[in-house]
Order: structure tokens, then sequence, then C-alpha cells
């Protein structure tokens, strides 16, 4: 756009690009982690501007997109109950779960509330004292520390009828679970942005050390991230695989310790269910026990029937970047923005609505 | 009167008098103020006629509030049809417990605006719904307006050689609303666009009549109505990235929450599509009018690609900018 940010200056990025394309000897394959990157990368026409030896790949970072069929059936079990307001954020109010979705709970009556922030959830709790509020907790650990404020603000002021469906999860482990499949033979990860800024970058540092694969930590504009990719190249063909930043305005190498220090005050990492990948031990959060009752796993009695996937969809295989939307058969048939199937058509951070929107017929 | 709006002030008895009384010196014209059934009046030539509904969450903002952007909307609409706005209807849906100063300023704010627009509101009605039943106040305004002798605008029109103008920064609307939003105010620097632009129309108009569309890139941004031109001229366009105006703070605030500029909503901005042998002089008249000041030109129609729309992106890649579909919404991650 018009203004030359530093981070968008064309210049610079041209320069990057040559080095790139000087040093890049090795066909490689990169996988960008956040569904954010993956909308930067279309949306800027990256892709295009690589050289032929090097693959993109888009990853699991879409919290919505991961969120297992199995968990939005127990937010839409609850929002279905007497006297419960279900809030939750508006990408997850369209998704399919496996018998119905939030919108069709809510055309059908049920009390759901779209918020754009977990302090808006709060307020409605605070201003319906005879209802029970349930936050449905989606996100990593970017949004995970706000939903802890919540608690602790709601235990303050004594909110008693607040609570979370914690669905959170934790990227590091989900990293490691991709590359323990051994499906996408990967030489290089592009890290999350924001995830880094509250974790830091030392949580990769297994990822060189393990598995011998370049990190680089990237914020969400064409620089940033072009940055990454010289940084993994550079990594890549010198043979020096290690945790890289290449996003020094949003992450420091040690996080925002505050951050974590109030996540981890509130909750305690447990096992999660992820779309596509299953069960992953330790990737999850739920409250710790003294905030249990803040818990609505614990607050209600949720039995959702058994989970269904949507048919066709190949979510799970987009997540762990195995397959492409292209490679869909719904895809741009049956599955659009305005009638998606699976969630990754569903999020503006989804692969399907990027590939949707970016790509073109 | 007292200082929340009750359901009896919307029952036709006296309280709903003294209300309707209470606004009159506020709008007052004369045909307004005779208060018949329907406001009665002679016009001739091509007549643009339009209707909007306005239901914007917060009801102020930086900038503007929802009746500004009322009488803004629905100038704009007639405007971009190439037509001079004349008159409008104003009608209020009213929910009950709306403090009466809230309704006195969203007033003044109506006058304010018809005033700089030189449109006269000659027939009006208000109601006053249960708690719960609306959202504070929910503004519809129709217009009607008078298109000039040789005017023929129309998004069909778009030819390959036409050149696209957008008078300014876009998506300083949508992100000033946003930043009112309750859970995530931030301060933003720029405010809302919101203002009306027939006197910018008029004037380009009379430094050109090839103009060939307008449209004023509201809800769905500058993506949807580019997409508008492409598809019902079934022509392509090309836009150029580093060419359209975005506010930095506009920009940093669509990078933290994940959005793209080109999706966000504004309302005092209109696309022009134009002959290219006159889109100069457009163009030099368009920044003599202060809502065209930064006009410029940020791409053409070319026969390629059919009901398309290309950017070149910055970094010299292209890609193409589809219609958006369903609300934006922040990220999560
Ligand atoms: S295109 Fe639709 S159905 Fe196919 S994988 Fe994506 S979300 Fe699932």
């Amino acid at each position: 756009m018009k203004f030359v940010e530093e981070y968008r200056d064309p210049d610079l990025a041209k320069k990057l690009l040559e080095r790139i394309h000087k040093n890049s000897r090795k066909s490689i394959r990169l996988m960008e982690f956040c569904g954010g990157h993956t909308v930067a990368i279309f949306r800027h026409g990256i892709r295009q501007l690589l050289p032929d030896t090097i693959k993109m790949l888009s990853g699991p970072g879409c919290p919505v997109c991961v969120t297992a069929s199995a968990d939005l059936d127990k937010a839409i079990a609850l929002a279905d109950m007497k006297d419960v307001i279900v809030a939750s954020f508006g990408d997850m109010v369209r998704v399919p779960g496996s018998y119905s979705s939030l919108q069709k709970a809510k055309a059908d009556g049920a009390d759901i509330r779209i918020v754009y922030s977990v302090q808006d959830a709060l307020a409605i709790a605070s201003e319906n004292p005879g209802k029970q509020v349930v936050f449905v907790g989606i996100g990593f650990e970017t949004t995970a520390p706000t939903v802890a404020a919540s608690v602790l603000q709601a235990q303050t002021e004594e909110i008693v009828n607040y609570s979370i469906l914690s669905l959170h999860k934790i990227c590091p482990p989900v990293m490691k679970a991709i590359l323990d499949l051994g499906e996408v033979n990967l030489s290089g990860i592009i890290c999350p942005g924001h995830v880094s800024a509250i974790i830091g970058s030392h949580p990769y540092q297994f990822i060189p050390d393990h598995y011998g694969i370049a990190c680089a930590v990237s914020g969400f504009e064409p620089l940033d991230i072009l940055l990454a990719v010289d940084m993994l190249v550079g990594q890549i063909e010198s043979g020096q695989p290690r945790v890289e930043i290449a996003y020094r305005r949003g992450v420091k190498p040690e996080g925002n310790t505050q951050a974590v220090k109030l996540m981890e005050s509130v909750f305690e990492v447990s096992d999660a269910n992820w779309r596509g990948i299953g069960a992953i031990p330790a990737s999850g959060l739920r409250l710790r026990g003294e905030y249990g009752k803040y818990d609505a796993e614990k607050r209600f009695e949720i039995e959702p029937g058994p989970a269904i996937e949507p048919k066709g969809c190949i979510c799970g295989s987009i997540l762990r970047g195995v397959s492409t939307p292209l490679e869909c058969r719904l895809f741009r048939r049956t599955c659009t923005p305005e009638s998606p199937v699976g969630p990754c058509m569903v999020s503006s951070e989804g692969t399907c609505a990027t590939y949707y929107y970016y790509q073109g017929s | 009167m007292d200082d929340k709006i009750l359901l009896a002030h919307g029952s036709g008895g006296k309280l709903s008098h003294d209300l309707i009384e209470s606004f009159l010196p506020e709008l007052s014209n004369p045909m307004l103020d005779k208060l018949d059934d329907s406001a009665v009046f002679d016009l001739s030539g091509r007549l643009a006629f339009t209707t909007d509904s306005y239901t914007v969450n917060p009801i102020f903002f930086p900038g503007g509030d929802i009746g500004k952007l009322a009488v803004c909307g629905t100038v704009n609409d007639l405007s971009m049809s190439g037509a001079r706005p004349l008159y409008l209807s104003l009608s209020f849906i009213i929910e009950e417990g709306l403090p009466v100063a809230d309704l006195k300023k969203i007033l003044v704010s109506i006058k304010n605006t018809a005033a700089e627009a030189g449109v006269k509101i000659i027939t009006g009605d208000t109601k006053v719904v249960n708690r719960g039943s609306a959202d504070r106040i929910f503004i519809n305004i129709s217009g009607i307006g008078v298109i000039p002798e040789g005017v023929d605008i129309s998004a069909a029109n778009a030819r390959p050689g036409d050149k696209i103008i957008i008078n300014g920064n876009i998506g300083d609307h949508g992100i000033a609303v946003l930043s009112q939003r309750e859970g995530l105010e931030f301060k933003l620097p720029v405010p809302s666009d919101c203002a009306p632009l027939n006197g910018l129309v008029s004037e380009m108009l009379a430094a050109s009549k090839k103009i060939r569309c307008l449209r004023d890139p509201t809800r769905g941004g500058l993506a949807t109505t580019l997409n508008d031109f492409a598809e019902q001229s079934s022509f392509g366009i090309i836009i150029e990235e580093e060419r359209i105006p975005v506010h930095r703070a506009v920009m940093a605030a669509c990078e933290l929450f994940g959005f793209d500029p080109l999706y966000i909503a504004n309302e005092g901005k209109l696309a022009a599509v134009v002959a290219a042998e006159d889109a100069e002089v457009i163009l030099a008249e368009m920044k003599r009018n202060k809502y065209g000041k930064d006009a410029v030109i940020i791409g053409e129609v070319v026969a390629g690609h059919p009901g398309q729309v290309v950017m070149k992106t910055t970094l010299g890649a292209s890609r193409i900018v589809d219609m958006p579909v369903g609300e934006l919404l922040p990220r999560i991650c």
C-alpha cells in the first residue's frame, strides 16, 4: 500500500528475494505454522516469488480448524441446555459439528453470543446473574493468558455464573507430533509469531536439536516472512539448523514471562484432541484444580453423541501439511465460505478459505 | 421531559407528540413542519430513489455517529448514480431506555450533516420498541434525487482502458468503529471518514461527463466495489497495491487483527471508473474538494480476465482480489 513501512519496503523485499534465490541450492520443504502466515503468503503472492527449490506447506496453526468435532459438539450440547448462554468467537459459530453447529443451535433458539474478546463474555455473565455463561475457550498460547485473567477477575468480582469450556491448545507439542508422524519431509519451519510473543523462541529448541530441522519465528508482514525464509535457507544450506527470530519487534527469546505466569497460574497442561491428528499428550490446557468451579466440563454434565467427521472433508490431512485444498473433491464445489463443509473453510485463517480467496479458480 | 425514552413516547399520545415537537426545531423546513401524513412536492426529470437502514454498533464512534452515518449513506447512494440528492425521509426505531440526550445528539448530527449536504428531511416517523427488541436505535432513511441531463453512470459501463480512482485512504471507518467495540477498545488516531460526497460528485461531473461508474465502497470494502465493476461490466480490473492509500495506523490495526484493508468498510469514499482521456482532469478537480484531496488513480479496466479483479502486490507478485464472504472477524491466533 502507499506508505512504505520498514517491513513492507519493496526494495528490501527485492534484496531479500535476490539473496534467497542466490543461496537456495537444495530442494527444500518449509512449513508455515500459522494460518496467519498462510494468509500473508497468499495475500502478497510470496509463493510465486520464491525459487522453485522452495516448496511451502501450510501447517496446523489455526485454532478454529484444529478444534476437534467432539469438542465442538460439547459447546453445542452446552448451548442446548436450559438457562445457559454460550459465548464464542465468531468463526467458531459457523463450524459444522457432528450433528449441528452453534449457528444452527442459535437459529433454533439457543442463546449464543458472538464475542470479540473474553472480556465481553465476562460482562455478559455479570449482566445475566440468572443464567450460566460459558465461554468457549479456543486458541493457542496467545489467547490463553487473557482467558486466565478473566477467570481471576471472575473470582475477585465473585461472578459465580461464569465458566470456561477450555479447548485451548499449545503449539510446540503439535509440532513434535507432526514431525513424529513423519508424513511430511520438512527442512524448516516458520514458527508462530503471536504465540512466540508469549512463549518466546526457546520452546522450539528441540526441533533443531532432535530433528535437525531449521526454525525461524516470523510475524505476518511480507518482509517478516521473507526474512524468515532467508534465515531458514541460510541454516539449511550451511547445515546448521537452529532457532532464529525474524520478528524482533514482536518476539523476545524469553517471551512474555508475565503472560506465561498468568496462564500457568490458572491453567495446567493436559492431553488434547486435535482435528486430523487425534489425541496429543500434554498439548492442551485445562483449568487447574483450584479453579475447577470455573471449568464448564466439571460444572455441567456434557454428553454429546459420538463425534462424526464431515464426509469427504480432508481438513485433517491439510492441517498436517500432507494435502492441499486443491486435493479435496469438495473444494469450491460443495464447500465454499458461504456453505463450508469443514472448519478450514470457515476460519479466516483456514487454509481452504485462504486458497479459495487468493488462489482464484 | 424524561431523561430516557419510554415506550409511551411511541404510543401516539401526548408523550409522542412532545417528543416529535422536540425534534422539529432541529430539522425544521416548510414541508416537514406541516406534519401532514405525506410530504407533497413537485419534481421533474430522471429521478433516483434509494433506501437504507442503519444499525451500527456502537452508535457513537470517532468521526461520527449513527445519525451522520445514515444521512451520508443515503446521500452517497444517490450521488453514486450521479443524482443530486434533494429530499430524505427519516425513520427511527428506538429501544426503550435510550437516553434522550443520546437521541438529541444524533438529531443535531443529522441536522448538521443534512445541512452540509444541502438536503431536506421532509417526512419522518418514530417508533419505540420494548427493551431487547432493538439495539438502542435503528434509523431508516430513504432519499430522492434528480439525475442531471447527459449523466449515465452504472457499474456495467466500465470499458477497457478506463482508469480507476479512489478519493483517499481506505478502511478508516471500519477500523474506527472496531476501535470502539466493547472488549477491543484501542486508541486510533484516525476518525471515521463518514462524509456526504454529493458535492464532490457534482464537481466531478462538472469537470467531465465521462464518468462511467461510481460506487461508495461501504460494507465489503473496496474489494467488493471493484468486483462489482468487473462482474457487471464483464471486463477485468487490475489494481496496484502500492498505489492504494491506507493510513499507517489503519494498516497497523489491520496487521494486528489479521484484516485486509481492501475489505474494510468506508463511509466517505468513492471509487470511480473514468475514461482514460479525462482521468487527469477529473483527478485534478477532485483534489480541490476536501473529500477528494487525497484522490489517486489505483488501476485500470482491462479486457483480460473478465469479471476478475487482480492486484499487483507491492512485492511484484499478483493475486486475485475476491468478493468477501460473511463478517470480518478479528483473528484469534
Ligand atoms: S475444502 Fe472444505 S471439505 Fe475440503 S478440506 Fe477444506 S474445509 Fe474440508
